[in-house]
């Protein structure tokens, strides 16, 4: 497995904000969409990648995200940058409830993957039959630019912020590679009753990994909200993102630090390039899509991080047994 | 690099070729044609509402070609315009996208949109370059409350259509002898029938219709055999269903089947009981059916067309065909009026003038302040035999409402 | 409240209904117990499944139910094609490979389905479609009876597959111990695909079960993914009668709480039930240690 230096990190982001100042439209408005679902697969991959906790059901998270934004700004008037940080605080906490419950009884593999998946199910269910969260119209946030709102004329800068966030999920990432609870959570991966053995208190990592998890696709959903301004049940808490944020880290490469962010940019900008190839016959894109996901999987198993890698497009830093 | 001379003149001869033929082809443009016109269409080309999408495109085309062959935009001298689709994949993201594409494409405004998750972020996109919005069939009454200035709406709103719907239904109650006194009503549990059914609760007490059930559901509904069940027990008179197509199919099929039957359905903007599809698969299950919904001009020889185009290409037609051919025609004249193809003159040219409404039954389109088509209306149709015939209002129906249905 | 008639009319189309999904997730539980996979290819191969009956009913005029006996077999060619040149080789047999490939295998699916049928719904007439079964007061969908007949035939039919025929033994030892299973000579691939392709082949069953009363369009079979996840789960992962009797038992609950609750909120019982399962006893009804 590849460790890329801090270095590097920076120098990607830089490089990722230096190419969002020549970007505009179209280019613009997709590489924010990239940026949204690349931290919202950064915080599965941590739980999925590293701890090797497969969840599908993140839209949970994101949901919170996305709802505390909403309904704190329009219900209560609370500033966006207020209700930012509480959308991420609240994502940890859906994640430690979820993650106590399921930890407690031991759930793993298969059998935790579905159970993230009916407790997103339920989060969406309620969502869209309760008053409080708008219901079934949804919620729509208030149009108005400045700093204060956390809305800009000009998205530049709000792609910097979400660039800025994402920076975040790669230093999250990379601690996680060289602190002891990233080693633990790698080391639960590979064999928990080993780890238990030796004395690493499981649940505890486990809550960890899922809080922190569960904060960075809150931070996803809250970001969301405020670019595309309106947001429903289906929007927040539906398997889309569930499936986007897992396929974006897998297709990248689960288990490391770079592999949530390429695997969206390539993903989406897959998306965005086929979509041409429709010809007027409605869902010829999306198959082709499919057919270079699964010949992507079929060539490169451990993500495009690995097949760079071992085409010898990155110099390798540091190597450890995977 | 050398040039060759047999290939250059070759090249040179081919050239005054093409420019003979054209010549021939269109005597009246020797003078240099004027630039095209671009229009953005925004519509689900693919995911779960690609039919609506399909439909829609094929008006919108029809409208192009029709205004171009009758010599295009006169004020911009005969310039044609040019129909750009952009496909909002059935979801807000792809929407906003697609109407970021559509921008860089140099469109002059964008027009449909179709869902109202879909026009809500997609003219908020659009609103970012003052590219006018002109949403179609997109219901929910805060796409216009939000002051943007780009956003026009061309279809009744909620409120609008359930006042027209209610309306009709006091009418056809009374002048039946008022055999409805219960109503049940149906609906999918999303923001559409949701907000339908909130509305009509709130309305139909104090116009003395009792309430005896709201059943929600989700979509996609697997059965519809407990909805059918709980309406056989409580026997209303009336239902009222506001679901999509297939939710729709399903509940009528299941209600012919537990032979509830009730003296009538009354949809509001009804998924399938103005389709001619589930007219055509199921006549029995769709008989009498009443909708009030989007409707073209039934008498308009336009109308005719559009149907012999839709079936001609394997289709059931429905309203989004003739609604995107008027988008387009009211978007022409717009263009006529501002005499210039500048986003913030077309804006302006929207704003202050009257419009006709293609083929929709609004007489002239006008738009309020808040960019809402003020003489938009729907009409109240019913499923008469093997076809859907208009039966409200007086001016547009073409049959006398059979009600109600079940003695 | 409802009179006894209704509540007993709910309950018993609801175990009929819940057959349905039994055989749906029927396939789900046999693949999860041999192959260790959670098939997301399931709900886009029954719409494939469901589009093959459609085809045969309304272009061909046949019986939906004569159907199944035509579409049966080709929807197990295709399952094992699908797992022994496609999903066995590309997912590497790793989890995350094997959810990204039938994940991408529904997407392909669900947009050739799109691009070759559009998004129209297609229904199918046939002379049951309205039939019901008059018992006393109470009508039964005809549709739904027969559904339930062959439902707990067909889980019989498996059954008695697995337990009496070379094939059934060799899958049930590669499910046990794959490593002893081919270290005698068993071929895994082949047993993999024959598992896939016997999912497979239920789905067709389920697909003629389905389209007298039922629609189809791209998206249909996701309607089901989910409710035959719970049923899955409740009923024990890899387990047959675990499936059948979840299945039923989900059938029910959801008639319940749809005929208490409402369609919408009644929902949420099946998931409920879907985690307490989970977090009380993950193994389920009738579940192996997990």
């Amino acid at each position: 497995m590849t460790r890329p230096r801090l270095a590097t990190l920076a120098i990607i982001v830089v490089a990722l904000g230096v190419i969002a100042f020549a970007l505009s439209g179209a280019l613009l408005n997709l590489m924010i969409f990239m940026m949204i679902i690349a931290l919202a697969a950064q915080g599965w991959n941590i739980l999925g990648g590293y701890a090797g906790l497969s969840s599908f059901g993140h839209a949970a998270f994101f949901g919170a995200g996305a709802y505390a934004m909403a309904v704190l700004q329009t219900r209560f008037g609370v500033n966006a940058w207020v209700a930012l940080v509480i959308g991420i605080a609240l994502g940890a906490l859906v994640g430690a409830f979820i993650g106590f419950l399921s930890f407690r009884s031991g759930l793993k593999g298969s059998y935790f993957a579905l159970i993230t998946l009916a407790f997103a199910e339920v989060a969406r269910i309620v969502a869209n039959s309760t008053n409080f969260t708008g219901g079934a119209a949804g919620i729509l946030l208030k149009l108005q630019n400045g700093l204060p709102y956390l809305q800009f004329a000009d998205r530049r800068y709000f792609l910097l912020i979400a660039l800025g966030f994402v920076a975040i999920g790669l230093v999250v990432s990379w601690w996680l590679e060289h602190s002891r609870f990233g080693a633990y959570l790698v080391a639960l991966r590979e064999n928990e009753q080993a780890a238990q053995a030796l004395g690493v208190d499981v649940f505890a990592v486990k809550m960890k990994a899922i809080a922190i998890s569960g904060a960075l696709t809150a931070a996803a959903g809250c970001l969301y909200a405020q670019n595309y301004l309106f947001i429903d049940a289906n929007v927040a808490f539906g398997s889309w993102i569930s499936i986007e944020a897992l396929f974006a880290a897998i297709v990248g490469g689960s288990g490391t630090v770079l592999g949530p962010l390429i695997g969206a940019i390539v993903l989406l900008g897959l998306g965005e390039l086929t979509k041409g190839l429709s010809h007027g016959i409605p869902g010829m894109d999306l198959m082709v899509f499919g057919v270079i996901l699964v010949l992507s999987v079929a060539f490169s198993p451990n993500g495009l991080v690995m097949l760079m890698k071992s085409l010898g497009l990155r110099a390798p830093a540091k190597e450890r047994e995977a | 690099m050398r040039r060759h001379p047999k290939s250059l003149s070759r090249r040179t001869v081919l050239k005054s070729g093409v420019a003979l033929t054209s010549m021939l082809a269109a005597p009246g443009l020797l003078r240099a044609e004027p630039a095209p016109v671009k229009v953005g269409l925004l519509q689900p080309i693919s995911g779960a509402f690609a039919l609506d999408g399909d439909l829609a495109k094929i008006g919108a085309e029809f409208a192009v070609k029709e205004i171009n062959e009758a010599g295009g935009i006169k004020a911009l001298g005969g310039a044609k315009l040019e129909l750009i689709v952009g496909d909002s994949r059935s979801n807000a993201e792809a929407g906003a996208q697609a109407t970021e594409e559509l921008q860089s494409a140099g469109v002059a405004a964008v027009l449909g949109g179709f869902a109202s998750g879909i026009a809500l972020t997609a003219t908020q996109t659009a609103s970012r370059y003052d590219l006018p919005f002109v949403v179609d069939c997109a219901v929910a009454d805060t796409i216009t409350e939000r002051g943007l200035k780009n956003t026009f709406r061309f279809n009744p709103n909620f409120s609008m259509a359930t006042a027209v719907a209610l309306k009709n239904l006091v009418k056809l109650n009374d002048d039946a002898g008022k055999p409805i006194k219960t109503v049940a009503i149906v609906h999918e549990d999303g923001l559409f029938g949701s907000g339908l059914a909130k509305i009509m609760q709130e309305k139909l007490p104090p116009l003395g219709f009792q309430i005896v059930e709201t059943i929600a559901h989700p979509t996609p509904a697997r059965d519809m055999t407990n909805v059918v069940l709980r309406l056989r027990a409580l026997n209303p008179d009336l239902i009222v269903p506001s679901h999509y197509f297939n939710e729709f199919v399903l509940m009528a099929r299941t209600l012919q089947q537990q032979r509830v039957r009730p003296k009538g359905i009354y949809a509001v903007f009804g998924g399938a009981a103005s389709s001619y599809r589930f007219v055509n698969e199921f006549p029995e299950a769709a008989q009498g059916v009443m909708d009030c919904n989007h409707w073209g001009d039934p008498k308009s020889p336009i109308t005719a067309k559009l149907r012999e185009t839709v079936t001609a290409a394997g289709k059931f037609y429905a309203y989004n065909t003739p609604i995107n051919y008027s988008l387009v025609k009211v978007f022409a004249q717009a263009v006529e009026k501002a005499g210039s193809a500048d986003r913030a003159k077309i804006i302006e040219a929207l704003a202050a003038n009257e419009f006709d409404s293609g083929i929709m039954p609004y007489g002239k389109t006008k738009f309020d302040a808040k960019g809402q088509n003020a003489s938009a209306l729907p009409l109240n149709t019913q499923v008469q035999g093997k076809d859907i015939k208009v039966i409200y209002p007086a001016e547009y129906a073409e049959a006398k409402p059979v009600f109600p249905i079940n003695g | 409240m409802y009179s006894p008639q209704i509540v007993v009319e709910a309950l018993l189309n609801g175990l009929m209904l819940g057959a349905i999904y039994a055989l749906i997730a029927l396939g789900l539980t046999l693949i999860y117990g041999v192959l260790h996979i959670v098939n997301f290819a399931h709900g886009a191969l029954l719409t494939v499944a469901m589009f093959m009956v459609w085809l045969a009913c309304a272009q061909y005029g046949m019986d939906p139910y004569l159907a199944i006996l035509f579409v049966a077999p080709v929807m197990f060619a295709l399952g094992y094609v699908l797992q022994r040149f496609i999903i066995g080789p590309a997912s590497h047999g790793k989890d995350n490979g094997i959810l990204l490939v039938t994940l991408g295998l529904s997407i392909i699916i669900e947009n050739a389905l799109l691009a070759a049928f559009q998004s129209d719904t297609r229904t199918i007439t046939s002379d049951y479609s309205f039939r019901v079964v008059e018992i006393g007061p109470l009508l039964l969908s005809f549709p739904r009876v027969v559904g339930f007949g062959v439902t707990i035939a067909t889980t019989l039919l498996l059954w008695l597959v697995l337990h009496q025929t070379d094939i059934g033994k060799a899958i049930r030892a590669v499910a046990k111990e794959k490593l002893g299973a081919s270290l005698v000579g068993i071929s895994v691939p082949h047993v993999y695909a024959m598992t896939f392709a016997i999912g497979c082949a239920c789905l067709a069953v389920a697909a003629g079960l389905l389209m007298p009363s039922f629609y189809v369009s791209p998206k249909t079979g996701a309607a089901f993914v989910l409710v035959a996840f719970t049923i899955v789960v409740l009923g024990g992962m890899g387990s047959i009668p675990g499936a059948l009797i979840g299945g039923l038992l989900i059938g029910v609950v959801e008639a319940a709480s749809s005929l208490f609750l409402g369609d919408s909120l009644g929902q949420i019982g099946i998931f409920l039930i879907f985690i307490v399962t989970l977090l009380v006893r993950p193994t389920g009804l009738f579940g192996a240690r997990a």
